[in-house]
């Protein structure tokens, strides 16, 4: 077929059942939006390309399939790289396109030129310049196929100018080879024997059980596995929701900020079962004091992450959901009966006795009845994202969620302004879940401009903000280690977050008291707009528990 | 245990794969000594040559690492016992004097080192050999005065039929 570039990028998009892009254009991507002007994808122009970034990490997040972004050369390009860096961090099967300055003039500092090749060389799984017209089908092909296979990550793909608007004869693939990359998936069989003999041979297990778990959709292997050996399950931060936190077995999140009986229970194990997790310095604390009874099993498909924190007694590579399916396999033949028995009442014991408490009347409001007026608002398949900080713990820690992808937060980059585009992007994915980002006034003021395009698009998504007038996370570091000297933490008395959001067509309104948490919450999400909560938070409310840096998981303070 | 690992990566020979490595051993903070890259037997295919300072788990994750990259095919290490070693270094000496220049062409014969340019005050001698080597030479030929020195890096290859080749595909 001959056709010019700009032609077959849209052809090749389509082939891959590309359904939305989220972007901004610019000189060197006018070709590219030309076609796209009378293409079946939607196009859903965003007020900054950070937030097409997140958008498409959001929609790729809810529904474990790539999200597209796109943006111009030079700055269009380098707004998108916070949102390229937290993909990578997370994991996040995002594809993005960036126009380029024509081939000719590459090299020569031309008007809107970056090295955009150079600069995310770091914080991407792949990258690609175009070099012809003809080999662009086959490059859109691998980039898709890099971005969602093994361990999934972003992928960029540049596109000179000249390149969309060349014409040549083009073929699309329908498989691509790439020599240097064969993920592993199965386990190998004397490993994973390993594995259940020391599951056997275990009497105080735990699973851990990270985004790995989400993204190979092994949720429902873990939970028979859990209820096979009766080991109780922790998640991280990103493995929040692959395991019901209703489930009896269930601890919640670790961490930093995580519940004292994960903590505990990682600390007295004889057994971790650690489950595509790359142990974050955030999930284990100090690392010489982190499980330090345990035996480790470590099921990772990132051959790399074996032993680069925490080391792994018995490794095992591969993805999350053919592991454990391989492993219960092989305990279903060995198991007899459980013997956790006593280990289970005891972090049972736990559980009870350091369930936190929400049900605060105080006002102003805390947190922490806010979560909980959330969690008893959303249905289970719905979403909630969140921004960094303060809010973004508040929510890890009480927040229960029991869905896999329906919990969305920046985990590795930890990036503010990442939750309300997110959130767009989530939405647009499943426009019939609910959406909600648990948001921090200073992430939210941080992609603010986003409410344009929800409501120029519809995308009814709620932000809850919590309110402090305070980088808040910040603040707590200042207050409990640096002698309460409050250094560049505080934001002043404006903006008025209601009038804001009115002034961008959005809902807006404020709470102050309890009483008026779920009115507020109906009235955001039946307001037939996107829709903004403004939760006036009690100020200097610290979110504890928590481990102080560089100490252990078990040290754990109120 | 620190100690100098030999990697060998085979890579697809595309723009920036040079800087794809390099770049990945800078940011994981991995250090490295030399660093040197070439065609192979198969078309588009480089080899890479490094050596990493580093104990065994340092040396794992390079490895891994390098492993990660999409267009990295191949990683080896190589144990320099059972390998041959090999620099080849180009050096500049100032020759002030007939004596002087008989020396020199003598040393070069000695170590095996070709004279490969001559000029009224200055030779260029070129040297292969193993690090010891090429170092015990240049330090010989300090007292001449050393005008201009440079080296290729390190590149390994197994003694024996053992390879790190990859089948053509
Ligand atoms: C882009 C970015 N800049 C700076 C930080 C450092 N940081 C971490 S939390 C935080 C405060 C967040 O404030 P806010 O969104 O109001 O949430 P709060 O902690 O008050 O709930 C800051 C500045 C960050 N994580 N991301
Ligand atoms: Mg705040």
């Amino acid at each position: 077929m001959r056709m010019t570039g700009a032609q077959a990028i849209v052809e090749a998009l389509r082939r891959e059942g590309v359904e939305v892009i989220f972007g901004i254009p610019g000189g060197a991507s006018i070709p590219l939006y030309d076609v796209l002007y009378d293409s079946d994808i939607r196009h859903i122009l965003t007020r900054h390309e950070q937030g097409a970034a997140h958008a498409a990490d959001g929609y790729a997040r809810a529904l474990g399939r790539a999200g597209v972004c796109s943006a111009t050369s030079g700055p269009g390009a380098t707004n998108l790289t916070t949102g390229i860096a937290t993909a990578y961090m997370d994991s996040s099967p995002v594809v993005a396109f960036t126009g380029q300055v024509a081939t000719p003039f590459i090299g020569r500092d031309a008007f809107q030129e970056t090295d955009v090749i150079g600069i995310t060389m770091p914080i991407t799984k792949h990258n690609f310049q175009i070099r012809s017209v003809a080999e662009i089908p086959e490059v859109i092909k691998k980039a898709f196929h890099i971005a969602q296979t093994g361990r999934p990550g972003p992928v960029l793909v540049d596109l000179p100018k000249d390149m969309q608007e060349g014409e040549a004869e083009v073929e699309f693939p329908e498989k691509v080879e790439i020599v240097g990359y064969k993920p592993t998936y199965e386990g190998h069989p004397r490993q994973v024997k390993a594995a259940a003999r020391a599951i056997l041979e275990a009497s105080r297990p735990v699973i851990l059980a990270g985004g790995g778990v989400i993204i190979s959709g092994a949720s429902q292997e873990l939970r028979e596995l859990a209820e096979l050996i009766m080991a109780p399950v922790v998640t991280t931060l990103m493995g929040k929701g692959s395991f019901p936190e209703s489930h009896p077995l269930a601890l919640g999140v670790l961490g930093m900020h995580g519940r004292k009986a994960a903590n505990y229970a990682v600390t007295d194990a004889d057994l971790l079962i650690a489950i595509g997790t790359r142990f974050s310095d955030r999930s284990t604390g100090m690392v010489s004091c982190f499980a330090p009874e345990a035996r480790v099993i470590h099921i990772d498909i990132d051959p790399a992450e074996i032993g680069k924190n925490v080391r792994a007694d018995i490794p095992v590579v591969g993805d999350a959901r053919r592991v454990l399916r391989q492993l219960i396999d092989v305990l279903r033949e060995m198991l007899r009966r459980a013997k956790t028995e006593q280990w289970v009442e005891k972090v049972q014991r736990w559980k009870k006795e350091f369930n936190p408490r929400m049900d605060y009347d105080d006002v102003p409001l805390k947190p922490q009845r806010i979560i909980k007026e959330i969690m008893d608002f959303l249905g289970e398949d719905d979403i909630v994202t969140t921004e960094v900080g303060q809010c973004q713990m508040w929510a890890h820690h009480y927040l229960g969620r029991t869905k896999p992808r329906t919990f969305i937060s920046s985990g590795g980059l930890g990036t503010m302004g990442f939750g309300f585009p997110a959130a767009m992007g989530a939405k647009v994915a499943r426009p019939e879940a609910k959406v909600i980002d648990i948001a921090g006034d200073g992430s939210f003021l941080m992609n603010i401009q986003e409410l344009a395009t929800v409501v120029e698009n519809e995308i009814n998504v709620v932000v809850a903000v919590f309110d402090n007038r305070y980088l808040g996370m910040v603040r707590q570091w200042q207050e409990l280690f640096y002698d309460r000297r409050y250094s560049a933490v505080g934001l002043g008395e404006t903006p008025d977050f209601v009038r804001v959001a009115q002034a961008f067509g959005a809902f807006g309104t404020a709470v102050e008291r309890p009483g008026e948490i779920r009115d507020a919450l109906r009235e955001a999400f039946d307001a037939g707009k996107p829709a903004v909560i403004d939760f006036l938070i009690d100020r200097e409310c610290n979110i504890f528990p928590m481990v102080p840096p560089g100490r252990c998981l078990k040290d754990i303070i109120e | 245990m620190e100690k100098t690992h030999y990697i060998v990566a085979l890579v697809e020979d595309r723009p920036g794969v040079m800087q794809r490595v390099s770049g990945l051993l800078r940011k994981r903070n991995f250090n490295i000594d030399s660093i040197s890259v070439g065609a192979t037997e198969i078309p588009g295919i480089s080899r890479i040559t490094m050596t990493v300072r580093g104990d065994r788990v340092v040396l794992e994750q390079v490895m891994k690492q390098l492993n990660k990259l999409i267009e990295v095919v191949k990683v080896s290490e190589l144990n320099p016992k059972e390998s041959v070693v090999r620099e080849l270094a180009l050096i500049k000496v100032s020759v002030k004097s007939a004596d002087a220049r008989a020396e020199v062409v003598q040393y070069a014969n000695i170590f095996r080192g070709r004279i490969v340019d001559v000029a009224k005050r200055s030779m260029v001698v070129e040297i292969t050999g193993d690090e010891d080597k090429v170092n015990a030479f240049i330090e010989l030929m300090r007292s001449y005065g050393i005008k201009e020195i440079a080296r290729t890096g390190k590149t390994i290859m197994a003694r024996g039929t053992k390879t790190v080749a990859v089948r053509e595909q």
